[in-house]
């Protein structure tokens, strides 16, 4: 297979048209749904159902707490709900779902994180796909989403205790944004093929003598929530390289433009909601230099073709769809992996080294580009503030980020963001890679193998969800560390996150003077740019070079 | 205590919220895509099922369907699919998953390319890459155009038809315009061999 540069420069461009268009008007009504003080009658009966005092607004501890209380009930349900599949309709004949399998896809699931231990094909019916996975795509993306809206309100409020109320924003975000967002592109999904309905098909062709049974399920729902939350659970194992999910390269393409729908809309919406329209765009021009920096990139190396079993081959297919083919699988694979999405239209674990490289970069760089729904707005403000601190730490002055000082509590919480990912990623991944019993389930050898391990862990602390597909992880200890890289990756950000907010929300704002580092245009920028970069480059580049770097550049 | 409490009762909404959400986003969401699925578009939504010429639902154009000889190689009398890491069974999907310098992966495409040349009667070097390597999901239905002309002659000769009829139902079956310029141009080997055998009954 050719890689087309041609295609892959034309899709580039119309995404980055579309969504520049698109950017303003989403964001505008993002932050209009987050400032907005009026529920509908509608959401006044679902609150009045779910026990919701809408009335109140929480303090950042209380808002964390309803943040945790929500995940944990998530993750028990769908834990409990799984193992009882035997007993609920619509599973066909499949049993209970098995205990480590279940731990990991419940806690996958509920931390955006989307990881597939789980064969869904042969692990889970009808009504875990429906009412467990799809409804954590839609609920995961939102809590992503609320904890920056906290943040924002944090940064914009002064002198306050008080975050706003996480189940009205929650809600909000759910039934205003991502429902009906959802709902457009599942239809868009069915007309272009995507299969909905509820039961599989018999077919035969008599003249080969062949039957089959087409499968079925709620596929075009589930797709559109997938990409459109940044979640990447496929509802079969192939994922969105599955004809029944991905039929054709314009699906695809839309697929990619989903998932970088919300997070490229949220600076936006983050500029209007502290009042400088400035603070939005740089952020987002940040956001869309790396994109597509790591975009030209990924082009380049899988266009390489590089591989002796590539070679071989008489160039790239192995893991590709005919009629996706390089420069799609190329677009994906960036936006997937640059987004905490971890939805794969090709098999990445068979993608030239360097390209499998560049997907690892990607999750590293903390997935900002633009990132989760709301983590990789979180992300990128935390890296602001580090900017602003270390450009404070240049001239000489107390670094302040819009009107608020960034004292040594800010410090220290934005500095232990920063840390605690790449701790955990190659915390747990070195402790794996000591373990021979373990390291078996990663059966490549050399480099890659290495690489197998060191995605499959950055992918789960990242909450991508996207993997080196060699790598078996249901067993007991790979389904427990990576259910822990999961939830520390996931939640102690989000803890963070949410101190910071309130610590912020406490402060008086002090006026802009001659001191101030301005954190708008092409210098804070660049400045952002570099910290983040530079962030990753030390954190992972040892790593990097004992996996994709050795496999791709020693002959 | 104050804490506990505290948690306690925001579980106690979490389990509320979570089961109302469900109700609307796990149940009525879904229900409502299918509902406008199967109105607007039945085709697409129940799986792009092909009939035959006798109008029973033979295949889908969207999954690869390969009828395999006892030694399980593909039957000569059809065109070949791609190379499937799950046999071609639609109750599964998967790639491979093998690296690009993988040892196994570089033994099986050197198989795989002494095998198609040999099938086809052509030089080993002019076996193209999509007929050598397993697809993403292992369900692709699709191969590249020049792969699909190689398997011309060997299917002609096998169904006593004339080359020239078989190339133009591969013409016919090969995608153009945008999505063939957004991916890659690829002929759809399910419907193909669906067509051939009614081209092949017709005669």
């Amino acid at each position: 297979m050719t890689f087309n540069s041609g295609s892959f420069i034309l899709q580039v461009a119309a995404l980055l048209i579309v969504l520049a268009a698109l950017h303003k008007p989403l964001g505008v009504y993002l932050a209009r749904v987050f400032v907005g003080t009026t529920s509908s009658r509608p959401e006044r009966l679902f609150y009045r159902l779910a026990g919701v005092d809408a009335t109140t607004d929480q303090t950042w501890s209380v808002y964390l707490r309803s943040v945790l209380a929500f995940s944990a009930v998530s993750i028990l349900a769908v834990f409990g709900l799984q193992r009882l599949q035997g007993v609920l309709p619509g599973r066909g004949s499949l049993p209970g779902v098995d205990p480590w399998i279940a731990m990991n896809t419940a806690i996958s699931f509920v931390t955006n994180t989307n990881w597939q231990t789980y064969v869904p094909e042969a692990t889970v019916g009808i009504f875990v796909q429906m009412a467990l996975l799809a409804v954590q795509n839609f609920l995961s993306a939102a809590v992503g989403i609320v904890v920056v809206v906290a943040l924002i309100r944090g940064i914009a409020r002064t002198r306050t205790q008080r975050l706003g109320n996480f189940w009205v924003d929650l809600a909000r975000t759910t039934f205003r944004v991502l429902l009906p967002l959802a709902f457009i592109a599942a239809i868009v999904m069915v007309l272009g093929g995507v299969v909905q309905n509820f039961w599989p098909t018999d077919v035969t062709n008599h003249a080969a003598g062949i039957s089959q049974s087409i499968p079925g399920g709620p596929v075009a729902s589930q797709e559109a929530i997938k990409e459109l939350g940044t979640n990447g659970g496929g509802y079969f194992n192939a994922n969105s390289a599955h004809p029944f999910e991905n039929p054709n390269a314009l699906i695809s393409l839309f697929e990619v433009f989903l998932l970088l729908l919300i997070p490229s809309a949220l600076p936006y919406a983050f500029g209007r909601m502290v009042g400088d329209q400035r603070q939005g765009y740089t952020v987002a021009a940040v956001m869309g230099i790396l994109w597509l920096a790591s975009t030209a990139l990924m082009g380049w190396a899988v266009s390489t073709g590089q591989g002796t079993a590539t070679a071989a081959a008489g160039g790239l297919g192995e893991g590709f769809e005919q009629r996706l083919g390089p420069a799609p699988s190329a677009i994906f694979a960036t936006a997937t992996t640059l987004t905490s999405t971890g939805a794969v239209n090709v098999a990445h674990d068979s993608l030239p080294p360097l390209a499998g490289g560049v997907a690892m970069v990607n999750m590293m760089l903390g997935e900002v580009a633009p990132g989760g729904t709301g983590s990789g707005l979180y992300g990128l403000l935390i890296l602001s503030i580090i900017s602003v601190f270390i450009a404070g730490l240049m001239v000489g002055r107390t670094p302040e980020y819009l009107g608020k000082k960034i004292g040594p509590t800010e410090m220290k919480l934005a500095a232990m963001y920063i840390l605690v990912t790449p701790t955990v990623v190659l915390a747990l991944a070195g402790i794996t890679v000591l373990l021979p019993d373990a390291m078996a389930n990663a059966p490549a050898t050399g480099p890659h193998q290495f690489s197998e391990v060191l995605y499959a862990f950055t992918s789960g602390a990242n909450n991508n969800g996207s993997a080196f597909g060699g790598i078996t992880t249901s067993g007991p200890y790979l389904s427990t560390m990576m259910g822990l890289a999961m939830l520390l990756g996931r939640f102690l950000p989000i803890v963070l996150v949410l101190a910071l907010a309130g610590s912020l929300a406490r402060q008086a704002k002090i006026p802009a003077s001659a001191g101030t580092v301005p954190t708008h245009g092409p210098l804070f920028g660049g400045l952002l740019l570099g910290v983040t970069v530079i962030m990753t480059a030390l954190s992972y580049f040892p790593a990097l070079a004992l996996g994709p770097l050795a496999e791709g550049l020693l002959k | 205590m104050n804490a506990l409490t505290g948690y306690l009762r925001q579980a106690g909404t979490a389990v509320r919220f979570l089961l109302f959400a469900t109700l609307v986003l796990g149940v009525a969401y879904p229900l409502a895509v299918f509902g406008a699925g199967q109105l607007i578009a039945p085709y697409q939504a129940n799986g792009s099922i092909i009939r035959d010429s006798a109008g029973t639902p033979a295949a889908s154009a969207l999954i690869a369907q390969v009828s395999t000889t006892d030694a399980g190689a593909q039957d000569p009398r059809w065109f070949h699919a791609r190379p499937s890491a799950v046999k071609w069974d639609p109750a599964s999907s998967s790639a491979s998953n093998l690296g690009p310098n993988d040892p196994t992966l570089l033994d099986t495409v050197t198989a795989n390319r002494t095998a198609v040349a040999a099938a086809e009667g052509i030089s080993k070097d002019q076996v193209p890459a999509d007929a050598v390597t397993a697809s993403g999901s292992g369900l692709d239905p699709d191969i590249s155009p020049a792969y699909a002309k190689l398997q011309v002659r060997r299917v002609a000769a096998a169904r006593h038809l004339s080359a020239d009829t078989v190339m133009s139902l591969v013409t016919k079956h090969t995608t153009s315009g945008l999505t063939a310029f957004l991916g890659q141009p690829s002929v759809n080997v399910t419907a193909l061999n669906v067509d051939l055998s009614a081209t092949a009954q017709a005669k």
